[in-house]
């Protein structure tokens, strides 16, 4: 009889050497450097990639069984939300905002996420960074899918939603979100490496994932809540693999240090001011409220942050050049970003309004040292204005950081009466920045900066009208023309909540009364 | 210090003068936060300083209740940060203002809704 034999089986840590290690050879008839030129010019030394680790260990067909199994749930739930008209369950119309914010800001990064994460895996000659990164990038194309379809069932419904696309190439705010990837990808692949897995992803990322989907499930949308978890289980793994990245480099060689650390200053502050729209999401845009933005800024970056800063420490790595002055801007941020919106909300596709009541002693219970004194008085005049007739629109343009591209609403750091401007010329030019920071990001590189396409600058060379428009013609309004090159339903999908048929339909299909004379 | 590249690294600069009408100007109104952000406008090199006054600000400034009440003759000019004495008979140009200079000007006694600097 014969005896069976049993294959053998390779346990799990010969099985991710065979299947991420295993697919790396040496080139023979070309030069290693010609097949890989991406990898040394920003000067960081790698010695031995085979010290690259990846904590989980994950292999490509562990990936699809994971995953798999994570969209046919995720799929389930996003069904079963339409079918029993979720829609209908959210707390109050004003939340569709967030979503809104979402799908025309933070989708599309997803989708450059996938492509800085597909060119760095190819870019890196080690077999492990580059496994690691290809099935990152496969988690953000998902990532841009899921939210698409998630987010795609409200579009039925509300306005502001059909066309984000092609709006995140042209709409002034989203140009913030944009220029942000377009300068990590366009940086090498360490440095992007730097710019979304560490900074952005392993310091900043709780901040923009935890509070979204929590104030998603607590106003009811248990579509989002579901692509959130689906998606935070793979952040998770994304942090993981950020700091791993940046102690392999510091842990290569000391010559990295000096490098690693710029960037960490550049895309901690570029990371920071984008986060400046999840700030006024929490605090204004979700009915019900979470937790404050001065809160989760605690919690997640000064606790969080301070012991990973502290940790780094023996690298020769310190805290970022403009951690004090981001901590000091939690007091602010949120409120300054949503009267900015407020102010141009003709241009923006989503809805604003003055926060109610409840919603401001909410405020000031939150921002006790702020709230009152500076924010509260104009909230309360644009309100009477508005129940008035007479409801604040800021028509003309905003001068814009060259750097971060948000328009110049923050203020001094110690003086939140003022606001914060600073300049560089260059080669008989004149920039303008928000912040030391920001400008200390121009002074680096101002070659890169000088090409920032500032939607502002950008509708006044008259590059923000359709083709055949003649600004010429008699009754020509500017503004008109730009929202229509923003393919923009004047009247649906920007101005006020207060009488907006987001408002109007929502009130009607909970057969629901609209408050008479404004929300009080 | 300069971009680390791997070929030469050099492009046009986007916001030239060239590329524009007119040449930019940004205007802030100090104590004013109600307006989030200072203005951006391009403006004629031979526009009298005296029109901003008359002309340009109160179309975008006007909105404010401090605005009617601005005494012209105590208005304090800075440019670049720096206290500054543009002389309103004069062309912006005249004045010195190339394209993206950065002026503001502060209203004595006008601190905004409620004295909150809004």
């Amino acid at each position: 009889m014969d005896t069976r034999v049993a294959k053998k089986k390779l346990g799990l840590k010969e099985r991710y050497a065979a299947m991420t290690r295993g697919l790396a050879w040496e080139t023979s008839y070309q030069s290693m450097d010609e097949v890989f030129p991406y990898d040394k010019y920003e000067g960081i030394k790698i010695h031995d990639w085979d010290k690259w680790e990846d904590p989980f260990r994950l292999t490509m067909d562990a990936y699809w069984k994971y995953q798999g199994e994570k969209e046919k749930k995720l799929y389930a739930v996003i069904e079963a939300f339409a079918q029993n008209n979720g829609q209908l369950g959210v707390t109050d119309a004003r939340y569709i905002n967030a979503l809104k914010l979402f799908i025309q800001g933070v989708t599309p990064l997803e989708y450059y996420a996938h492509r800085g994460f597909s060119h760095a895996g190819r870019a890196f000659r080690g077999a492990g960074a580059s496994v690691a990164c290809q099935m990152q990038s496969v988690d953000e194309l998902r990532h841009y899918q899921t939210e698409t379809h998630a987010i795609s069932h409200y579009n039925k419904y509300f306005n502001g939603m059909h066309h984000s696309n092609h709006w995140f190439d042209r709409v002034w705010y989203l140009s913030v979100p944009k220029s942000f990837f377009e300068d990590a990808c366009t940086g090498g692949p360490f440095e992007f490496l730097t710019s979304v897995s560490f900074s952005f992803e392993y310091v900043l990322t709780n901040l923009l994932f935890v509070p979204f989907m929590s104030g998603a499930a607590h106003n009811g949308d248990m579509s989002t809540v579901t692509f959130g978890f689906s998606a935070q289980s793979d952040e998770s793994r994304h942090m993981t693999l950020g700091i791993e990245c940046i102690k392999f480099m510091l842990e290569q060689d000391p010559a990295n240090v000096p490098i690693v650390q710029r960037w960490i200053d550049k895309w901690f502050w570029r990371g920071y001011r984008l986060l400046t729209l999840v700030a006024m999401m929490q605090d204004y845009m979700l009915p019900k409220r979470v937790m404050s933005w001065k809160e989760a800024w605690e919690m997640y970056a000064e606790e969080g942050g301070g012991a990973l800063f502290k940790d780094l420490a023996r690298y020769g790595i310190r805290e970022p050049a403009g951690w004090k002055d981001a901590c000091e801007g939690k007091d602010h941020i949120s409120h300054q970003a949503w009267a900015t919106f407020y102010n141009y909300n003709g241009a923006a596709p989503f809805h604003t309004w003055v926060p109610r009541d409840d919603e401001q002693a909410w405020l000031a219970e939150k921002y006790p040292e702020t709230y009152e004194r500076h924010y509260k008085p104009r909230w309360d005049y644009w309100r009477e204005q508005a129940a008035a007739g007479n409801r604040f629109y800021n028509m003309t343009l905003p001068m814009l950081c060259t750097t971060c591209q948000i328009p110049m609403l923050f203020t001094e750091p110690g003086d939140a009466t003022k606001i914060c401007y600073r300049e560089s010329d260059w080669r008989g030019n004149r920039y303008h920045f928000c912040s030391d920071h920001c400008k200390g990001i121009f002074d680096h590189e101002p070659e890169k900066y000088v090409q920032s396409w500032l939607p502002v600058h950008q509708i006044y060379q008259g590059h923000c009208f359709k083709p055949g428009t003649d600004p010429t013609k008699e009754g020509f309004d500017p503004l008109l023309a730009v929202l229509d090159y923003y393919e923009l339903n004047v009247g649906r999908d920007n101005f006020d909540f207060e009488g907006s048929e987001d408002q109007k339909n929502f009130a009607a299909w909970r057969g629901e009364a609209l408050p008479a004379g404004g929300a009080k | 210090m300069s971009v680390v590249a791997t070929r030469a690294y050099d492009f046009p600069a986007q916001d030239v003068r060239e590329n524009f009408p007119a040449p930019l100007l940004y205007i802030g109104w100090e104590d004013h936060l109600m307006f989030c952000a200072p203005f951006c406008l391009p403006l004629p090199p031979d526009t009298p300083f005296s029109a901003l006054a008359t002309a340009v600000l109160p179309g975008i400034f006007g909105y404010h209740p401090d605005f009617a009440k601005i005494d012209w003759k105590a208005v304090q000019w800075f440019k670049s940060g720096k206290a500054w004495n543009p002389d309103p008979a004069k062309s912006l140009a005249e004045n010195g203002l190339k394209h993206k200079d950065a002026i503001r000007f502060r209203t004595p006694g006008l601190e905004g809704i409620k004295g909150s600097h809004a």
